[in-house]
């Protein structure tokens, strides 16, 4: 009876140490984001605010323009999620089902740069926006993920499973290419695309360096930059600070956990990405 | 049919590879020329190019030669190669223990998986941010938590000796849960015939970890600890929020050196030949693992 019960127990007492030291710097950043300002510096430590303060929240939007921040942060993720995904999902298209000279040499061209570091290029990059004119405009943020090798290669690789039955029927219809790729890969590489999806909105939303090299006007930052830049003016308000990153990571939750339920298998490939 | 096919609609490819070759070219391929070629200049990124003007001004190695002779970029080294030796043996303990819990076939398992990623969701700023405020000597949490047990905590970020520990546990608890999620991915196949054979056999708990797990995880360890040396090289916002580089340069890493350079002293020559030495360090220590990977990684079983 007892041996019976022991696993599960050794079990859930190792996994609630490893929850709760994952837990603890969240649950300091929520208690902390309701704290009055006097209370940051209150000795003992509270872990629990004696007395609940919005302060934070109000300060956070009063001081920047926070609600902006947020809603450039959305522009930007939307706008390198459908942009990332057009463009590989097209060149995923030729490399699988069309033949071309030089195609196997230009897909090894393509898995090559995923050698490169972005930390490496960041200067070039940079240097380019600035002769196209493009710093301090969100087409510059965004105009870099119409090339992605990793979501590339994840889609040419589900594309190449995909029966070529299908089509030599549409061909017999009459259809080009393009109502190929449109009618028939693009709705089989719907789950494919959802992750390639998640992971391009996560990047957009939490990246730091490439917008910080991009965009210097506080009305044009993203959520990370505004973090930043509010930690560099008000580095002892922790009560502000823990609020404004309090909600920059409510959305990714939200939206990671609603696309959990869809495609768990996917999300697997999320992690490899990160 | 199958030939028919073939021949139908060739130059349609050039349509669909358009816009990504565009993007190759445009982002990935021109940037490298351009920058290799800023690498041998003075230019300060500000005045507009004009090579009539002498702008930018041709020094040839000179910028290679100042970094590679100077102190600045050997400590910059020794402070990332100090990160390295602390993060890389903590997060694999850290992410294997963790996949071999999510591993067990017990009720509750998804909802630990989900705890244990919520780090990595969350953007780095924010995490550096909780970071900076729970280590606070005097008013943080885990200087708290240490009172507990009777250990008078350090002074962590404000501290040149504790700054890149400090640095170190926010970048365990960021990452564990990608890394565990691989290790998870690795223990699944492993064929569970092993793990029975040995147990008639009489292996034990450790026995079975140290002689089955372990070697049959390491193509999974490998590709971990080349990610994980790889990021260590990329090290940047957590240093940018938590210390800017403090105290006295204790945290100073490349990627910081490189936006400093380039933003704020406006060497942009300079900072591009940082960059490229970087790119190099980063691209030899991918070569030397895939080489030494043949000699250690058992990928048959």
């Amino acid at each position: 009876m007892l041996k019976r019960y022991a696993g599960p127990v050794l079990f859930h007492a190792a996994a609630t140490v490893i929850a709760v030291m994952v837990l603890i710097p969240f649950f300091w950043m929520i208690s902390t984001s309701l704290k009055s300002k006097g209370a940051l510096t209150a000795v003992p430590i509270q872990w629990i605010p004696e007395e609940i303060s919005f302060e934070g929240y109000r300060k956070v939007f009063e001081v920047f323009p926070f609600a902006r921040t947020i809603l450039n942060s959305a522009i930007i993720a939307v706008l390198t999620v459908s942009i990332r995904l057009t463009a590989a999902s097209m060149a995923a298209y030729a490399f699988a089902k069309i033949r071309f000279r030089g195609r196997e040499t230009l897909f090894a061209l393509i898995l090559a740069t995923m050698m490169i570091p972005q930390q490496a290029t960041f200067i070039p990059l940079f240097l380019v926006m600035k002769e196209l004119d493009l710093v301090n405009t969100f087409t510059g943020v965004v105009a870099p993920s119409i090339f992605n090798a990793f979501a590339i290669f994840m889609l040419r690789q589900h594309m190449r499973t995909i029966s070529d039955a299908y089509i030599d029927a549409a061909v017999m219809d009459g259809a080009g290419h393009r109502t190929i790729f449109i009618r028939l890969m693009v709705p089989l590489s719907a789950p494919i695309l959802a992750t390639l999806a998640v992971i391009a909105f996560m990047d957009a939303w939490n990246d730091y360096l490439w917008p910080l090299v991009m965009l210097t006007e506080p009305k044009k930052m993203t959520l990370p930059l505004a973090l930043s830049k509010l930690s560099g003016q008000y580095a002892t308000d922790y009560n502000t600070l823990m609020a404004g990153s309090l909600i920059s990571i409510v959305p990714i939750l939200i939206v990671f956990l609603a696309a959990q339920k869809h495609f768990r298998a996917g999300l697997q490939v999320g992690g490899l990405k990160g | 049919m199958e030939h028919s096919r073939r021949q139908f609609g060739r130059f349609a490819a050039f349509w669909f590879l358009l816009p990504c070759l565009a993007g190759l070219i445009l982002f990935s391929i021109i940037p490298v020329f351009y920058a290799f070629w800023i690498s041998f200049t003075d230019w300060d990124g500000l005045k507009p190019i004009d090579p009539r003007a002498g702008v930018p001004g041709f020094v040839g190695l000179d910028n290679y030669a100042a970094i590679l002779a100077g102190e600045e970029f050997w400590r910059v080294l020794r402070n990332t190669l100090f990160f390295i030796a602390m993060y890389l043996p903590l997060i694999l303990a850290a992410s294997i223990s963790a996949a071999m819990l999510l591993n067990r076939p017990y009720r509750g398992v998804a909802v630990y998986r989900v705890l244990f990623y919520i780090p990595v969701l969350t953007s780095w700023v924010a995490g550096a941010l909780i970071f900076k405020s729970i280590l606070s000597p005097e008013y943080g949490g885990v200087n708290d938590i240490l009172r507990i047990f009777g250990i008078p905590g350090p002074g962590w970020l404000y501290d040149a000796k504790w700054a890149m520990p400090g640095i170190v546990l926010a970048s365990i608890w960021k990452d564990m849960g990608f890394f565990a999620l691989i290790f998870l991915g690795g223990l699944q196949g492993i064929d569970t015939d092993c793990y029975e054979a040995a147990k008639i056999d009489g292996a034990g708990v450790w026995q079975r970890f140290w002689h089955i797990t372990l070697p049959l995880l390491s193509p999974i360890t490998f590709f971990v600890i080349v990610i994980c040396l790889i990021f260590s090289f990329q090290l940047f916002p957590q240093v940018m929020i938590m210390t800017d580089g403090g105290p006295i340069g204790a945290t100073q890493v490349m990627v910081e050196r490189i936006y400093r350079y380039a933003f704020s002293y406006y060497k942009m020559g300079y900072a591009s030949a940082f960059s490229f030495i970087l790119f190099a360090i980063i691209f030899v220590f991918t070569y030397l693992q895939l080489k030494l990977q043949k000699k250690w990684v058992h990928y048959d079983a």
